[in-house]
């Protein structure tokens, strides 16, 4: 399939061998490589941007070493500077001094917030944790049953509520909430899991509604859940989700697929929040902790780093 | 002021009959056409094109080279419009497939309303045994569209549903059946597999269906849409793409790369949440909200 973008580099080198100072002319087309690679990866065109000046501004200068060629030199600043966007810290959960914690759940429609909220429930179970989980998305079709089968599967609580003879708005969404944490007090459940009906970030109306509950929950989690086969555009969702909710964490579904996964770092660079999880399968139990490295390793192409940073 | 003005315009005139801005322009143009996840081979591949093209015809500003982008995109796009395959006899069947939550089981019950809304006598069936509550969510669209639906318990066999589908599609003289299948990753080769005896089971009953296999594709798809394309066509033998949730910001680019390299048309387009938001593909109106008309 694709080249990966070391073999790329060092036809891009193929002139500077050994001994030499790398300059702007010299890694002039390695930068061109790298970013066409950044940009077949989905990394956002902007940041991109923003990552090749960076990686000129380490790379000029640098004597070309004698243990690293010129193409692992160069690979191993642009790995090192995609991991310090991403953050070397590995995700931490916030837990409230006085619970039950809450967990809000918000993202663009299909995203995985569902599924997510089921994964988590069973992480936190496994802690050790009783969560709770509860559906507020009144919108869409069998929604709220989903939620229920998959808290099921995993024997996690649920709290249902009444909904009949309700419209569903709103108030019916702050009202389940609002009963859902009541339940979790009483019931003795650490945490509460919220999960919310997928909307657009230019959806006025359900943008407000999410600065409602958080605004009524004071959540010590805003979750953004994201598809990690999204492209250019997760600028631009997840820059308008940060600015209304101010987001603590991002999580990335369906990367059990081949794709590079890009979009993590255009969403980390607007939102400045980690991403904490990643979703690698429908089941309740595909679910694990944030590993910068992997996803580094996966956007320039699998294989070329693991080996290179033993050496380096 | 007036005659700065006018040196102004001159002088900008003269600078558009220049190299460099046409430069500047294509490049905006390449730019534009990345931020919509066009991908940036096929990017390149239409800008050189447009240089080309622009030099032949003389080509003197900004708007006239964009004018020439959105004549090209639009055949891009047309030249793959085709006619639905022929239906030998009623129904006409209608498989839904794509990735995990891009809009199958939502545009399933757009469609059962369109095709009602002409007439036609619909019946869907709920293929996704797999996700928690999926054959409920078919269920409220069929309420929504007047549409009955054929049913299993929830992790059933989906061939199994499918065959009872099509006997009663069948049976009952319907015009169309359209089948939701399951949400599933091109890169799983057993649930690949799956939609394949799927195929095979409706060629056994209707020798000529699946008249259409289309591929749900969610317009923020980045540049993994091409192989969603390639691998759901090996294996299902995707005859369309429907592109969803075109109402948010995405500009569903991969669409154009789609058509380039595998030849797939755009049917539908999916506008919302709403049952009466799709609408027929029109390339015309795709390009100039891509181009940001
Ligand atoms: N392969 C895979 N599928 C996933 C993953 N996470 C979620 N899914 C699937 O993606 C689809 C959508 O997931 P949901 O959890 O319903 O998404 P949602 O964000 O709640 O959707 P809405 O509520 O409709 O906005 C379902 O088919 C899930 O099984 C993942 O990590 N890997
Ligand atoms: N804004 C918008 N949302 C849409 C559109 N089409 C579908 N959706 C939403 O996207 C989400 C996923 O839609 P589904 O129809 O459940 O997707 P699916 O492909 O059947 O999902 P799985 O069966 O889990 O793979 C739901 O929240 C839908 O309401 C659209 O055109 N615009
Ligand atoms: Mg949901
Ligand atoms: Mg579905």
């Amino acid at each position: 399939m694709f080249e990966n973008l070391s073999e790329k580099l060092q036809r891009a080198f193929k002139n500077l061998r050994g001994q030499g100072t790398m300059t702007e002319e010299n890694i002039q087309e390695a930068l061109r490589e790298i970013r066409v690679a950044l940009l077949e990866a989905d990394v956002n065109l902007n940041v991109v941007k923003d990552l090749i000046d960076h990686i000129r501004e380490k790379a000029i200068g640098q004597e070309v070493m004698t243990a690293l060629s010129p193409t692992e030199q160069v690979i191993k600043i642009v790995h090192d500077e995609l991991v310090t966007l991403l953050g070397k810290d590995t995700a931490r959960f916030q837990f409230a001094s006085r619970p039950p914690t809450v967990i809000l759940m918000a993202g663009l429609q299909g995203s995985g917030k569902t599924t997510t909220s089921g994964k988590l429930a069973a992480w936190l179970q496994k802690g050790g944790h009783r969560p709770m989980l509860v559906s507020v998305d009144v919108y869409r079709p069998a929604a709220r049953e989903q939620l229920r089968v998959v808290a099921q599967s995993i024997k996690a609580n649920i709290y249902q509520g009444d909904t009949k003879g309700e419209p569903a708005g709103t108030p019916l969404v702050e009202r389940l909430a609002k009963e859902a944490r009541r339940e979790a007090v009483i019931t003795g459940c650490d945490t509460l899991i919220v999960d919310t009906a997928g909307r657009l970030h230019i959806d006025s109306d359900l943008m407000d509604e999410m600065a409602k509950l958080k605004a009524l929950l004071s959540p010590q989690e805003i979750l953004f859940v994201a598809d990690a086969m999204t492209g250019q555009d997760a600028v631009r969702s997840a820059e308008e989700f940060h600015r209304r909710l101010a987001l603590t964490g991002i999580v990335l579904t369906k990367m059990d697929g081949d794709a590079r996964g890009g979009a993590a770092l255009s969403i980390r660079h607007v939102t400045g929040q980690p991403v904490k999880f990643i979703g690698m399968g429908e089941k309740p139990d595909a679910f694990e902790p944030f590993h910068p490295d992997r996803i580094v390793g996966r956007i320039l192409g699998h294989g070329d780093i693991m080996s290179l940073m033993e050496r380096a | 002021s007036r005659t700065r003005e006018s040196l102004g315009e001159r002088i900008e005139g003269v600078i558009a009959l220049t190299r460099e801005v046409d430069e500047a322009a294509l490049e905006d143009l390449e730019m534009s056409l990345i931020a919509s996840d066009i991908g940036v081979t096929t990017a390149a591949e239409i800008i050189e094109r447009l240089r080309d093209r622009g030099k032949r015809q003389g080509i003197r500003n900004g708007a006239e080279l964009k004018d020439l982008l959105r004549e090209h995109l639009k055949q891009i796009l047309d030249e793959q419009q085709r006619p639905v395959a022929k239906v030998a006899a009623p129904p006409e069947v209608i498989m839904m497939v794509g990735v995990n939550g891009t809009g199958k089981t939502t545009t399933s019950g757009k469609l059962a309303a369109w095709y009602r809304a002409q007439a036609k006598t619909v019946l869907m069936c709920a293929a996704d045994t797999f996700r928690a509550a999926a054959i409920e969510q078919l269920e409220v669209w069929g309420e929504r569209s007047g549409v009955e639906i054929v049913r299993t318990k929830q992790g059933g066999d989906p061939s199994a549903v499918l065959f009872d589908a099509l006997q009663a599609a069948k049976s009952r003289h319907n015009d169309v059946l359209i089948v939701d299948t399951a949400g599933r990753l091109h890169t799983k080769n057993s649930l690949m597999a799956e939609l394949d005896k799927m195929r095979r089971t409706t060629q056994r009953i209707i020798p000529d269906a699946p008249h259409e296999v289309l591929l749900v594709m969610d317009a923020t798809t980045g540049q993994n849409g091409l192989q969603q394309a390639r691998l759901f066509t090996e294996s299902a033998g995707v005859t369309g793409i429907v592109l969803t949730k075109l109402d948010g910001t995405a500009k569903g680019g991969i669409a154009i790369a789609i058509a380039r390299e595998l030849k797939l048309p755009v049917r539908f387009v999916g506008v919302g949440e709403k049952i009466e938001d799709i609408l027929p593909f029109d390339s015309g109106a795709f390009v100039d909200s891509l181009l940001g008309n």
